[in-house]
Parts: structure tokens; sequence; C-alpha cells
């Protein structure tokens, strides 16, 4: 019992033994490929079982040498008759091009991607613009509750995270820049470079990159696993517009969320920054507060505190938008959510950069 | 010279006391149930009595609250990996909702089982398995390069139970196979489930709400309900039996055209 496959083959006769099963078939198939004649007679009278797999072995040698099958019963002739009709030919994969052709093909289409997903994420822009007129002249349609829930993931539960990364940042920017005035003998102008570089850029920006990741790239993942498991279109036959239901809410509450975590941050940075202060620069908080009132325009918080709306849409939107393209399969979840991170900090920091050549021109220096 | 291994009344499945439950909400108490070598076992009952929770569990994936479960004679419960292994490579399982890999062609979706258990077949050997796997279940050559997300409901039944196919097991598990098929596609189904038994020796753990199946193609039937298995036997057996959701399901309008449609069927071939 249970002897591997195996075969003799005299005068023309291939006599099989053993158990002719993908377990027990071993390298029978490149044996059998190895053949010197072509046999003309397959005698099974001596096998032990036989599964498909073997199955499909003998009847590849009927197929392809025009054999004669001697010594089954009707269950294994059965088994060769079905085998027999489930031979079609069948691509395993779409066919795959040459390398070289393949390249030059991925980076017109990465271009193209990269265009058309700007291009669309307008288009989504637009489409939410009027999804929000739609709510301010339909107020009752207003979903509260849902806007409510986003808030408390988005903000509330942010809370922590922002606050110990700008905690730190404040530390780090207060020590570096105390390093390098202390050359100078200007360690006291650490304050000007904390309050000034927290309000007006970091806070904001960290705090935008942050969300981008937290809440952007599960925006993403959300729509887009529901998405492929249908309910987006039941929604819709439903007559529940997605836009509504799903889109705007976490749209309009990342844009309130948005300054004010990133004024929150820029708070806990000061403190942190004022923290390191009074410990290694032996600056009093109360110094630090009236130095800081002194040295921080009003105009530094307003770059702050305008920048933060707009980072929060840009956020939204990029993952609202990335979960919505998505289709097919799970990798193109994880595809579209981590695009929807990419183009989110990617546009935070190219708009970061507009605005810092708008404000200076405007003389909010 | 095929060996069914046809030891009659040979447990395959043993399953005793099985109690689950999700929270406060009992699905199984203290149900019993066997299954014999070559016979195809169908499980009825209503939706929500717990059929796909009861495949789940004599597979592996739902850990009973109580009770002993037995495939092939080995216990199944606290089994180390390597062991449980060996036993689960000799089962095929269908999932309900087909559970395709969706980066995956259809074609490599069949093969994943076979190069997971059997490394050494070589790269031609598994396309021809895989081509004439696909070619069995009825699917159109043209399926096999095809992803999960471009194939219909019907479509993605059939791969997966290429792929419950692709180790020629001795056990085939299969929750709902014939749900979403059309008629003719599902009649070919239980053609194929037959064919199987001949020829392979198959015993089969059928879901199902197809009361054509049922009499096409099932030895026994065990009837769920009440959280547990309240009788197993042929559908005269159970016909005899006094109970109304088995009177119900049997006898309500559906049961008897079916019912119908296989006396007919039976007769013809009496000719
Ligand atoms: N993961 C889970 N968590 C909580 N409850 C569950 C879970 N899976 C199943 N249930 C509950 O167990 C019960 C049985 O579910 P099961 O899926 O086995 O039903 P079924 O008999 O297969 O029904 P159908 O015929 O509709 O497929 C249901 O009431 C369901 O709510
Ligand atoms: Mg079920």
């Amino acid at each position: 019992m249970n002897a591997p496959a195996d075969f003799e083959f005299d005068e023309g006769t291939l006599r099989f033994t053993g158990e002719l099963t993908l377990a027990r078939i071993g390298d029978l198939s490149q044996r059998l490929a190895a053949l010197s004649d072509a046999p003309q007679t397959v005698d099974l009278g001596k096998i032990e079982r036989i599964d498909t797999v073997g199955a499909w072995l003998i009847h590849r040698i009927v197929r392809d040498h025009d054999a004669k099958v001697v010594g089954v019963d009707e269950d294994v002739a059965h088994l060769l008759e079905q085998l027999g009709q489930a031979d079609k030919p069948l691509k395993i994969r779409p066919d795959a091009t040459p390398p070289f052709i393949r390249v030059l093909r991925e980076i017109g289409d990465g271009t193209i991607a990269a265009a058309s997903s700007l291009y669309g994420l307008l288009g989504f822009f637009g489409a939410t613009l009027i999804g929000l007129w739609g709510l301010i002249t339909h107020p009752r349609r207003f979903r509260f509750n849902a806007i409510a829930r986003q808030f408390e993931v988005v903000g509330v539960k942010a809370l922590g995270i922002v606050g110990l990364m700008s905690f730190l940042i404040g530390i780090v920017i207060a020590q570096q820049g105390a390093v390098q005035l202390r050359q100078f003998g200007a360690e006291v102008f650490a304050i000007n470079l904390i309050g000034r570089i927290t309000l007006r850029e970091l806070g904001v920006l960290m705090t935008a990159i942050m969300v981008a990741g937290r809440s952007g790239s599960a925006f993403a993942a959300q729509l887009g696993s529901m998405k492929l498991a249908e309910e987006i279109d039941a929604m819709r036959t439903i007559g529940v517009s997605p836009m509504e239901a799903l889109i705007l809410p976490r749209v309009i509450s990342t844009i309130i969320l948005m300054p004010l975590l990133g004024f929150y941050a820029s708070v806990i940075a000061i403190i942190g920054g004022g923290i390191f202060c009074w410990i290694d620069l032996s600056i009093p908080p109360i110094t630090f507060i009236q130095r800081l009132q002194e040295v921080v325009p009003l105009t530094d918080l307003w770059v702050g505190l305008l920048k933060g709306p707009v980072f929060g849409l840009i956020v939204a939107i990029s993952g609202c938008y990335q979960g919505m393209q998505v289709e097919g399969n799970a990798e193109e979840v994880g595809l579209r959510t981590t695009a929807s991170v990419v183009q989110a900090i990617f546009l935070v920091i190219v708009l970061d950069a507009v605005f810092a050549v708008f404000f200076s021109s405007i003389g909010w220096i | 010279m095929v060996q069914l291994n046809i030891a009659e009344g040979e447990t395959i499945i043993h399953v005793a006391g099985l109690k689950n439950s999700f929270g406060d909400q009992l699905v199984h108490d203290n149900l019993d149930l066997d299954v014999k070598r070559g016979e195809i076992l169908g499980v009825v009952g209503g939706s929500g009595t717990g059929k796909s929770v009861l495949m789940r569990s004599i597979i592996g994936l739902q850990l009973p609250d109580q009770g002993e479960i037995e495939v092939f004679g080995e216990p199944m419960i606290g089994r180390e990996e390597y062991e449980a292994k060996q036993v689960r490579k000799r089962w095929g399982v269908l999932f309900q909702g087909g559970a395709l890999f969706s980066t995956l062609t259809v074609a490599e979706n069949v093969q994943v089982p076979i190069r997971e258990y059997y490394p050494q077949i070589d790269a031609v050997l598994l396309d021809e398995i895989a081509a004439y796997k696909v070619a069995m279940t009825g699917l159109a050559p043209d399926a096999g390069p095809k992803y999960p997300s471009e194939l219909s409901g019907g479509m993605r039944k059939r791969a997966g139970l290429a792929r419950a196919l692709a180790l020629d097991p001795q056990l085939l598990f299969l929750d709902e196979p014939t749900a979403g098929l059309d008629p003719i596609g599902a009649a070919a189904f239980d053609e194929l489930i037959l064919s199987l038994r001949r020829t392979l020796g198959l015993t089969v753990f059928l879901i199902t709400h197809d009361l054509d199946t049922l009499y096409a193609v099932c030895d026994r039937v065990a009837v769920l309900a009440d959280h547990t298995v309240i009788a197993v036997g042929t559908i005269p057996e159970l016909l005899a039996l006094d109970h109304p959701w088995i009177q119900e399901y049997f006898n309500g309008p559906r049961g008897r055209v079916a019912a119908g449609a296989a006396k007919l069927k039976t007769g013809e071939a009496g000719k």
C-alpha cells in the first residue's frame, strides 16, 4: 500500500504501479516527458489508487501518443473521460509584455495617472462644493450626528498624539535654536524662534501631516472597503447620497478641526519650548510669556489659523476621493490609502509654500 | 481498481456535544452529528440557524465553547498547527461568499493549495492541473486569467469550487454551492458532485437551500433547528417524522415541486 507512483516501459507498453495521486506523483511528469519511445499501450492494471492528477497524466499520454488504455474498470474509465472533456487550453494569467515596453508603458501610465488623479481631485472638489451648496440650501439634510461622530474620531482622539508630537517639536526647536544662538550670545532669541515658527508654520503643518496619516488614510480605507462590498452602490439605490452621508461629514469636520488642532499644537509646542527655556536657559515662565507677547505679531496667529481650513479640506478630500476610486480588489484599498496620504501631504506642502509667498507679499512678515 | 475505501459506516466527521455562542446569543447547544465515508450529507435549516457556523467549527475556524470534533478520526480542537495542516490538506472548502484571493487570477487561485502543500509539482503540470480543474467546474477557458472582481457571482462560486477541488480532497465542505447559479449550472454542479463522488470516493458536507440539489445528490439530510440537529436521515425518513418545520420545508409549495421533479427524473431513468 501507499507506494509512490512509478512505471516500467517495455515494448511500447507503459505499466504503472503505485498510487497515481497528487501526493505520491513526485517527478513522474518529468520522467514521462523524457521517455525515448512513444508508448502504444498504457496498462493501469497494477495501480493502487488514482485521482484527477494521475488521470490527467494518463490522459496526456493518450492524447499525445494516441495510446490505448488497458486494465481499467468502469470508474477509472469514467474519470478519464471526464478529464478528456475538461481538456481545454487555459491562460493562467493575463499576457505579459516585454520588459522594455512594460517600463515605457509604466512611465506613461504613471504620468497619466498622476495628472488624471489631480484632475479627478479637482472634479471631486467641485462635486463636494455642489454637495455643500445643497446642504446650505436644504439645511434639514444636514447630518449632525455623522459630523459629531467625525469630530470625535478626527479631533478628540487625535489630541493625545498631536499634543505629544508638538510638545517634543517645541523642545527640539528651543534646544536647537539655543545651541546655535549661544554662539552669538543671543540665546534669548530662541523665544522668537519658538513663538513665530510654531504659530506660523509648524503647528498647522505638522498637524496636517499627522491628520493626513491618521484620518485621511482612514477615510480612504473606509470608503474603499465600503465600495468593494458594494455598500456605496446599495446606498445610492436606496436613495441615500454617499456625498451627504459619508463625504461631507468627513470634509466639514476636518475643515473645522484642522485650525483648532493646529492652534492646539502651536500652544503645546510653545509650552514645550517654554519648559526647555526654563530648565536649560533659566528663563522663568513669566519672562518667557512677556517676551512672546513682544516678539510674536498677531498676524502670525492669523496665518496659522487661515491655513488650517485649507489644509483640512485638502486632507479630507484627497482621502475621500482616493477611497471612492477603489475598484476591484483588496490590494487596491491599500494602494489608494497610500496614495491619499502621499497626495495630501504633497499638496499641503506645495500650498504651504504658496501661502508663504502670499503672506509675505501682503506684508504679514 | 479505484480504491473508494468505502468501509461501510466508517465515520469521517464526528461532532458531539457541540456548543457555540456569540456573547449572549446561543447558536448551537449539545449538537451531535456524524458523517460517514463516501456519503453526501445535506445540511438544511432556516437562515441564521448556524449552518455556516457549524461548518466553521468543524474546519477549525471557530473555537467552540464546548464539545468534541473529530475529522478522519483525529480530534481537531487544540491541535498543533503542523498536525492540523496534515488533516487540512485532505479536505477542500467552498465558502458561502467564494472567498477567492482577490489579487490572484482564477487559475492562480486554484494553484495556491497545490503550491502550498506540494511545491515539488513542476510549473507545466501545475498550469495543466489548474486548466482542467477550471474546465471541470464549468467555467469557460477565458475565465482563467481573470481576477475575481471581473467575475459574476455564479462564476465566483465555480472558481471557489475549483479551488476547493484543487488537492483532490477526500472530504469536501460546500456552503451553498448552487446559490447564485443558473438552473443549468446548478444541475451541472449536481452532476459534477455525483461523478466526483463516484470516481474519487468523496465525502461531502453540503449546506444548501436548494431543494433540487437535496433530492438529486444527498444520501442523507441533517436538519438544524433549535440550536441542534433535530434529525438526520434520508428524505423519506425525514418526511415520516412529524416535525412541523420539516413538514413545511419539504411539503411546502417549493418542496413539492422539487419532489415531483425528482420523481419524474428517477421514473425516466427507470424506463
Ligand atoms: N462572527 C459572528 N459574530 C456574531 N454572531 C455571529 C457571527 N457569525 C454568525 N453569527 C450568528 O450566528 C448565527 C448563525 O449564523 P450562520 O452564519 O451559521 O447562519 P446560517 O445557518 O449559515 O444562515 P444562512 O442560511 O443565511 O447562511 C446567526 O444568528 C448569526 O447572527
Ligand atoms: Mg450560511
